[in-house]
């Protein structure tokens, strides 16, 4: 162990790590990245309608106007596009909920993102008569967003403050009065139902460039602050005192924290439905080869989950020819069991 | 703020217990608490009033008077149709689930160490969801293994669903030995899949079939009749003597295991035959009437604070479980006029401030 040497704030960096690990972690970063690329030409190339490669080269070169032109322009680029915009949003969401509340099991729907976002796309459907999916990505986004500043409020109010136990519970407590809500009015309502059924399970599909348009800035703002608060969050890993005497705010790195969380998960959710799950594991995948330094997991939690998301996306695509599962569905089919096999395998946060 | 009285520190705690008088019966031992005596009591005083409350109300109004009279055989013809054919059932049904998803809680609680521990955890109420809901959805146009399933009714797929659900969960948790933590880990990566499973089955379904899935997934006493009573009683009078003759393990599974071992209690063992009871009033409960919500996770603790105990008493959980469902329902039949709501609603509409006055009252550090 290195002294720790007290130095100002805006220049202090952790000792330089052994050799070894910075190798492993670009080597790692490498990898995700030449993951990433073949996801997403997966994502191009494969789909529920088959096309031969010279002709999706062509598409994308050389477009005529043809059908599988059409297909791969207009409907699987935009799709991919989105894909990996929520893929990443969800990735660095779940690595920073884990940062913030120092949970391993936390999840971007701790925050009651999911169950806001489900709540006031009922209300849109419901009250409003809302029946797009372009507009229910703005009653999705004010739920996420209501949801969690009313939890992160209630959380900061228990003795203690924001506490990992504390914003567990009222997460939980603000989730299930919400999905109380939301049962209540599709059971009153078929239409309600019969939407709500179908935005639940969470998925890519018949999402226009618009919706991508749409999140996108939300994506990014979040993305900016998510990467920003790695070295605050690394502090934090050391405790709040300690946190505090290396000079940093630690309530004013849990607000940004939980706006970016709000941020990327609100807007992933928006675009997609909640997708539960992806957030939960990609940064436990990715610590094997990072470790527990924020400023290299964050990056990796993001290139992973979308990693993770395009290709469940290309296996949804691909199964159930020639309908389509959901991405939601299929993350969680391979999730569960990769998580119980964690959990298995490692003393997965054990006391 | 003084701990000393504080019952979530557990046995760290120095309540000063005066002298309670012994009561022992051949090999069996215990200790009389006068306290949780009277809130017994008090509890079974409530789960009546309830119980007489819910059988008057509704469109057909009764008075209580009338209603008590019907019960032991008065009340004219009319009034026992309701009382004994409709509403009795119902409210027996209620009452019966009730106290069977709280002793359920109780117990897991106590195994588990996790004051937020319940039976959805460990798979059971999304085991018995996932199959109740495959027998609405494929009921009709299955074919093969899913027909035959789905020749069995939706109470017996549910009960079926749950117990196999629950044991995949305990059968991966496994690693020499059962602990806690690793449950709770292990039963949310299985709900992930089984939630995954009804969300999709939900799709594909008919809108009808998914309106019938959507009430009992938030857990419904509507229609129970004497169909749902008999087997629930009787599976309760099997589970609800085991519960109370393995309580006593409980205390002993409070401290950590090599202390329970070295007073005599064989860890893996007491585990295992409390999670059985446990599961087995999950399961019973929740094909009897879905997945109600926060009974089982709110009522022990209720019950302890109210007893002031370190450990969720299985005695009032059992009656004030059985008494907040009985209110529960009637304020769900009753609070929309003629619309009337799952139970399931109700509960979680209620259950969510306790977990908000945990949050004040919680001092534990965090697990990490």
């Amino acid at each position: 162990m290195n002294a720790i040497r007290v130095r100002p704030p805006s220049v202090q960096q952790p000792a330089p790590p052994r050799r070894s690990l910075r190798r492993r972690r670009l080597i790692g970063l490498a990898a995700l990245a030449a993951a990433l690329l073949l996801a997403v030409l997966a994502s191009i190339a494969i789909g529920t309608k088959v096309i031969p490669v010279n002709e999706v080269f062509s598409a994308l070169v050389a477009p005529t106007g043809s059908e599988n032109d059409v297909v791969i322009r207009s409907l699987r680029i935009p799709r991919t596009l989105l894909g990996l915009l929520v893929g990443i949003a969800l990735g660095l969401a779940g690595a920073l909920v884990q940062g913030f509340t120092r949970n391993p099991l936390g999840d971007p729907g701790l925050l009651g993102v999911n169950a806001g976002a489900a709540f006031f796309v009922v209300i849109g459907i419901y009250v409003f008569g809302v029946s797009t999916l372009f507009g229910y990505v703005w009653f999705a986004f004010a739920g996420a967003l209501v949801a969690s500043v009313v939890v992160f409020a209630i959380g900061t109010r228990a003795p203690g403050g924001a506490t990992p136990v504390s914003l567990a519970l009222a997460g939980a407590a603000v989730s299930f009065l919400l999905q109380a809500g939301t049962s209540s009015m599709v059971l009153l309502d078929e239409t309600s139902l019969d939407a709500y059924r179908f935005w639940v399970v969470g998925s890519l599909a018949g999402r226009d460039a618009a919706v991508g348009g749409q999140v996108v800035w939300f994506i990014l703002v979040g993305t900016v602050l998510a990467l920003a608060s790695a070295p605050a969050l690394n502090a934090l890993s050391l405790g709040d005192d300690v946190a505090t005497s290396l000079g940093h705010s630690v309530r004013r790195t849990r607000v940004v924290g939980v706006v970016a969380i709000t941020l990327l998960a609100g807007a992933a959710t928006a675009a997609c439905g909640p997708i539960a799950f992806l957030g939960l594991i990609v940064p436990h995948v990715v610590r094997v080869f990072t470790g527990p330094d924020h400023r290299w997991l964050l990056p990796a939690a993001g290139l992973a989950g979308a990693v993770v998301l395009l290709l469940a996306d290309v296996v949804g695509r691909v199964v159930a020819r020639p309908g389509e599962l959901q991405v939601g569905i299929v993350i969680a089919l391979i999730g569960g069991p990769f998580f119980i096999a964690l959990v298995r395998r490692r003393k997965l946060g054990a006391v | 703020m003084s701990t000393l009285t504080d019952p979530d520190t557990g046995p760290r705690s120095t309540v000063v217990v005066p002298g309670r008088r012994a009561v022992r019966a051949g090999r069996f031992s215990g200790v009389l608490r006068v306290r949780t005596a009277v809130v017994l009591l008090v509890c079974a005083v409530a789960l009546v009033l309830a119980a007489a409350v819910n059988m008057g109300r509704g469109d057909y109004p009764i008075a209580i008077t009338d209603v008590l009279a019907t019960l032991f055989g008065g009340g004219d013809a009319g009034q026992q149709l309701v009382v004994l054919e409709l509403r009795l059932p119902r409210t027996l049904v209620g009452a019966l689930v009730g106290g069977a998803l709280a002793v359920s809680g109780a117990i897991l609680q106590a195994v588990a160490r996790n004051p937020l521990a319940s039976p959805d955890i460990i798979g059971v109420q999304w085991g018995a969801s996932a199959a109740a809901v495959f027998i609405i959805v494929l009921g009709g146009g299955a074919a093969g293994v899913g027909g035959a399933f789905a020749s069995l009714g939706i109470p017996l797929a549910a009960l079926i669903g749950g117990l196999v659900a629950s044991v995949a969960v305990y059968v991966l948790a496994w690693r020499k030995g059962i602990q806690g933590f690793r449950l709770v880990l292990i039963g949310i990566g299985i709900q992930a899949l089984l939630v995954a499973a009804v969300q999709w089955l939900l799709t594909v379904a008919q809108i009808y079939q998914a309106a019938q899935a959507q009430v009992w997934l938030n857990g419904s006493l509507n229609a129970r009749s004497w169909n749902e009573v008999v087997p629930l009683s009787i599976a309760m009078l099997v589970l609800v003597p085991a519960a109370l003759v393995l309580v006593h393990l409980l205390g002993a599974l409070r401290f950590d295991d090599d202390t329970a071992r070295g007073l005599g209690v064989r860890v893996n063992g007491a585990r295992t035959a409390l999670l059985l009871v446990s599961v087995g009033l999950a399961s019973v409960a929740t094909a009897a009437a879905g997945p109600i919500a926060f009974i089982a996770l709110v009522t022990p603790q209720i019950a302890r604070r109210l007893c002031r105990v370190g450990t969720p008493p299985i005695g009032v959980s059992l009656v004030l479980g059985a008494a907040l469902t009985v209110l529960s329902d009637l304020i769900a039949r009753t609070a929309l006029g003629s619309v009337e709501l799952p139970v399931g609603i109700v509960t979680a509409v209620l259950g969510a401030p306790f977990l908000l006055y945990l949050l004040a009252r919680t001092r534990q550090e965090a697990r990490r």
